[in-house]
């Protein structure tokens, strides 16, 4: 077990790269599953069918073939995802700005994947809302977004929490596939260099990153259940 | 009477010879329970015994240890691990291969899943504070290969400037060496799960080399030499051994043996020449073996 003394450096290293990653994809999959969701409950068909066929593509591939595409098609078509390149946050996040497009690549794939589970937690929270309310909010001449605003989501919030907060969290374990597509250093590629390059047992190695990969979603979950029973009082 | 008596003694020891060498044209000669002696309670016996053994070799590794149509792995690794097997008296058909990649070596070595490894397996110090290594059975070492109209990179040393990108696959020892080379590891080194993405990335553009044992890459060029060449030369040396439990002496000092007496009678160059010496990969003289 020394090597969790031994290599904390490099434990402490990888949980602070996977913590970035899990940070920037948590925002962009909400922002973009937002959208998503926005799309699939809109009144206009088109757009209806573009949200439909963005979630059925995305739940329905496994993480690996996105992150594939990520790494290998985008290069084919010639991007290296310098948008998100963006200044001011990549002061923070200095692997944003590298040369190396991996940690973009690795960001856009988990954020797209998730955005799919993350529209879906949405629109369950929006069908959860009785049809009345929006019916009634129309009735008083409010449009769709104000409808949404200021109506809708301010009560599927409240059923949408829990499930959004498992989606995220399912994102920060998926988050351990990044290091075999060209990310380096996160926590799970950190076992990796460990155990097989530096000759360390598995287990205790294996042992360092589940604490890793606890110590950000056990608080998660707690934050979860307390926000959980607190709209419980408030219902 | 007395002269019968020593025809007959005469005459049926000529007979035992000659059934002896009758058996020297069988392929599987000499294989069988008890068909070798060894000491009493040594692994090496214990084997002969069951008559069967678990190797552990990689199934992904052109031309050391690869599955392919016929369903075993074959390479390098496979045939000096069934030379070893033959020595113990087992017949080649009697082997379980165990896939064992690179991180779960020690491991398998250490829990008995397997009794002895060959699987592109560099003998190092850390490793040696787990397990005990026969060999070395070949002296691999680390290059980096690169796009072919690439002059801009000729040794490991051209990755100090901190520009270019070096691509290997995540936690093998070549990706930790190359570390030592670069200017930031972040921007610089890009770790895959495999070779394969590793080339794409380099064929792509993406990253500028890859890096990782010599015969790895021949493997790569050999099949692509329009687009890919080698930066220079080994700059580092990986002594390939056999690993085995740490405190079983006795079975490291047979594999020793065999591997010193495959060596000098041929069979071990001839290993080569049917696996990986058909890429084009040199073998080179006979590492010494290291009895530690």
């Amino acid at each position: 077990m020394s090597v969790l003394i031994d290599k904390f450096d490099v434990f402490a290293g990888g949980f602070w790269l996977t913590l970035q990653i899990c940070f920037l994809a948590a925002i962009g999959a909400l922002i973009l599953g937002a959208v998503v969701a926005v799309l699939r409950i809109s009144p206009v068909p088109p757009l209806r069918a573009l949200g439909t066929a963005y979630v059925t593509v995305f739940r329905n591939l496994p993480l690996t073939v996105v992150m594939f595409f990520a790494a290998f098609g985008l290069p084919a078509l010639g991007s290296n995802a310098n948008f998100l390149r963006i200044p001011g946050l990549d002061a923070v996040f200095s692997r944003l700005g590298t040369d190396l497009p991996y940690f973009r690549f690795a960001l856009i794939a988990l954020s797209l994947y998730t955005a799919a589970f993350v529209c879906e937690a949405l629109r369950s929270g929006v069908n959860a809302v009785p049809p009345g309310q929006a019916e009634a909010a129309r009735s008083l001449g409010l449009t769709f977004g104000q409808n949404l605003r200021y109506v809708v989501l301010p009560q599927s919030w409240k059923a949408s929490i829990v499930p959004l907060g498992s989606v995220i969290i399912a994102m920060i374990k998926n988050s351990a596939l990044v290091g075999f597509f060209g990310v380096i250093g996160d926590l799970s590629q950190t076992a990796d260099q460990l155990t097989s390059a530096g000759g360390y047992a598995f287990i205790p190695v294996a042992i360092g990153i589940s604490v890793g990969y606890l110590i950000m979603t056990v608080p998660l979950g707690a934050l979860l259940d307390r926000i959980e029973k607190r709209q419980a009082v408030a219902r | 009477m007395r002269f019968k008596r020593v025809a007959a003694v005469a005459a049926a020891a000529t007979l035992a010879l000659g059934m002896a060498a009758c058996g020297g044209d069988d392929s599987d000669e000499g294989t069988g329970a008890g068909s070798k002696s060894f000491a009493a309670g040594s692994t090496m016996e214990r084997l002969n015994k069951a008559q069967k053994i678990k190797v552990g070799t990689k199934f992904d590794q052109p031309g050391f240890g690869q599955k392919g149509l016929s369903g075993k792995p074959e390479g390098f690794d496979v045939e000096i691990a069934k030379i070893i097997v033959k020595e113990l008296g087992i017949p080649e058909d009697k082997i379980e291969y165990v896939e064992t990649p690179s991180k779960v070596r020690e491991d398998v070595i250490v829990n008995g899943t397997v009794d002895l490894v060959a699987a592109t397996y560099t003998i190092n110090d850390k490793r040696k504070e787990r397990i005990a290594f026969a060999g070395p059975y070949y002296e691999a070492g680390q290059n980096i290969m690169v796009r072919k109209d690439d002059t801009s990179i000729t040794g490991p040393d051209s990755f100090k400037d901190g520009t270019k990108k070096v691509c290997s696959v995540t936690g093998s020892t070549p990706i930790e060496e190359i570390k030592k080379y670069v200017k930031d590891v972040a921007t610089q080194v890009v770790p895959f799960d495999t070779y394969d993405k590793c080339r794409d990335a380099l064929k792509s553009g993406q990253v500028d080399a890859v890096t990782t044992d010599n015969v790895i890459l021949l493997g790569y060029i050999a099949k692509d030499e329009a687009s890919f060449k080698m930066a220079g030369d080994n700059f580092t040396k990986e002594p390939y051994g056999i690993g085995v439990k740490k405190e079983d002496t006795d079975f490291r000092n047979f594999i020793n043996d065999v591997l010193e007496k495959a060596m000098q009678d041929g069979r071990w160059k001839k290993a080569w020449d049917d696996t990986a010496g058909k890429f084009g990969a040199t073998l080179g003289d006979a590492p010494t073996i290291n009895r530690y």
